[in-house]
């Protein structure tokens, strides 16, 4: 793959128009109570994904409206060749539902239901037996030259440190950039972690309604810890980030804003929302690392870019995540977590032109197919943002 | 000996330790055509704010070029700036309840 096209990959064409640059079949619970089945089909099934979560009832409202936007973001990813959507028949978040609009993107879409199929052991046979052949199906099809104009980055600072502002945050934001000058889409979330940071991306909104919509966000997060009488500062900055080197909230949105490189603001979104624009855009999620990712994976984000200076494991069941160290130390310490490092900027050795065209170059040769540690340790993160209370 | 730090904007207060430093060291931070000299008086940890600059109580303290917290102290130059002294501005819900 060294030889790989400058600005292109090799990736998998779906019947929408969309590129995948994985191809797997999903098995996907619309309801808590059919993950296990979910996870257990996976286990007979190579070549299937799928995971955990405590969603899928007694949800009303906007809440209702953003766990099944997830449910169907995650499903449309280009990544999925096909999904089994498994329900267990009586819960708010019916699985024919989530298929119908899933059934628009012109993959294959299955529904199994456990009421409906006699119990678990039959919805998990009769889930494999279409997993089975959806998988066959999948292998059979070849990846084809695309272009980067055709890649949508998810971009994120988990397990931040002083670092992270100095050395990966701001070589992130040179590949933002670059992704977005061929054409792409770089999505810049976290919104909890930009409050303090808040004006200086507002001054590049392409337009008044977008800047608006950056303050309204940015207010709305903050009313948060207001309306809970709290400091912010007892969930964010974390325990780790403190240790770190990071004293304040501003301290580090001012260093996860790097991340955005210094392309124009196109729009902001809500949570799992696709992009309606190409170019830079902001998605509305909290800085927790989990519902953040999944959220921007359900937005479309083929691959994620994460930067890391206290070292996580985290990964997406659906999008290639390439972890990226904020110092060398922590390259060496967490080998098997992480995938490149930019504490060279640190050391001096490398600039941060370097090490973003270093992460360009990673992003080419991953999204053809380079397996990701996250991915090889099967670090099947999955977590929704949740806003509504349950009934 | 010579220890690696950081300064990202003249207007800065504070600066960044990238390496372990011992306190008594005497440090020259620059950044752009500004030139600080530092005496550490606290041992300093990779990743860790010090003072370049006398800072007051109340005072906004400066990094990036922007607001990061304010001081709850007189800081002196070469002292350690983080949660003991620096005191972030934003999502402050303790204050709302406190002044209610």
């Amino acid at each position: 793959m060294s030889n790989l096209p400058k600005g292109k990959f090799w990736g998998y064409r779906r019947s929408d128009g969309k590129v995948g640059v994985r191809n797997h079949v999903l098995i996907l619970p619309t309801i808590t109570c059919a993950a296990q089945a979910a996870k257990q089909i996976t286990e007979l099934v190579d070549g299937t994904v799928s995971f955990i979560h405590q969603h899928g009832c007694t949800q009303v409202g906007v809440d209702y409206e953003q766990t099944f936007r997830t449910y169907v973001g995650i499903g449309a990813n280009p990544n999925v060749y096909g999904v089994v959507v498994l329900g267990l028949g009586c819960e708010t978040h019916q699985a024919r539902s989530v298929a119908d609009e899933l059934a628009k993107t012109g993959k294959p879409v299955e529904v199994v239901s456990i009421q409906d199929h006699g119990g678990t052991l039959m919805a998990v046979a009769q889930g494999a037996k279409i997993a089975t052949q959806m998988v066959q199906d999948a292998s059979a099809q070849m990846r084809e030259l695309c272009d980067f104009s055709e890649l949508m980055i998810g971009t994120e600072c988990g397990g931040s440190d002083a670092c992270s502002g100095l050395s990966a945050n701001p070589a992130v934001g040179v590949v933002s950039d670059r992704i977005v000058e061929y054409g792409g889409t770089a999505i810049l979330a976290e919104t909890t972690e930009l409050i303090g940071a808040e004006h200086l991306l507002a001054d590049r909104a392409v337009n008044e309604k977008v800047k608006k919509r950056v303050y309204e966000v940015i207010e709305a997060m903050e009313s948060r810890a207001i309306m809970m009488g709290i400091d912010i500062r007892t969930g964010n900055p974390t325990p780790g980030n403190i240790r770190g080197g990071l004293s304040s909230l501003e301290e580090k949105s001012l260093g996860a804003a790097t991340k955005a490189g210094a392309s124009p603001l196109q729009e902001l979104i809500d949570y799992a929302e696709a992009p309606s624009k190409k170019g830079l855009v902001w998605m509305d999620t909290p800085g927790q690392d989990i519902e953040q990712m999944t959220g921007m994976v359900a937005g479309g984000a083929q691959i994620v870019l994460f930067t890391t200076g206290r070292g996580t494991p985290t990964g997406s069941p659906i999008a290639p995540v390439i972890k990226i160290s904020t110092n060398s130390a922590l390259f060496e310490s967490m080998a098997d977590n992480m995938d490149l490092d930019a504490g060279t900027i640190i050391e001096g050795k490398e600039t941060i032109e370097g090490v973003g065209q270093r992460i360009l170059d990673e992003i080419g040769i991953v999204a053809s197919g380079k397996r990701t540690k996250s991915e090889i340790l099967k670090q099947h993160d999955f977590g929704i943002w949740r806003i509504g209370p349950t009934f | 000996m010579s220890y690696k730090t950081v300064m990202m904007r003249p207007q800065d207060t504070v600066a960044t330790a990238l390496e372990q430093i011992p306190a008594g060291v005497k440090l020259t931070v620059q950044c752009q055509d500004h030139t600080f000299d530092v005496e550490l008086k606290d041992e300093i940890q990779f990743g860790h704010k010090f003072a370049v600059t006398p800072i007051k109580q109340g005072e906004d303290i400066l990094k990036y070029g922007e607001v990061i917290g304010v001081s709850t102290g007189e800081i002196a130059v070469g002292e350690h700036v983080h949660v003991h002294n620096l005191e972030g501005k934003r999502g402050r819900g303790d204050r709302v309840v406190k002044s209610t």
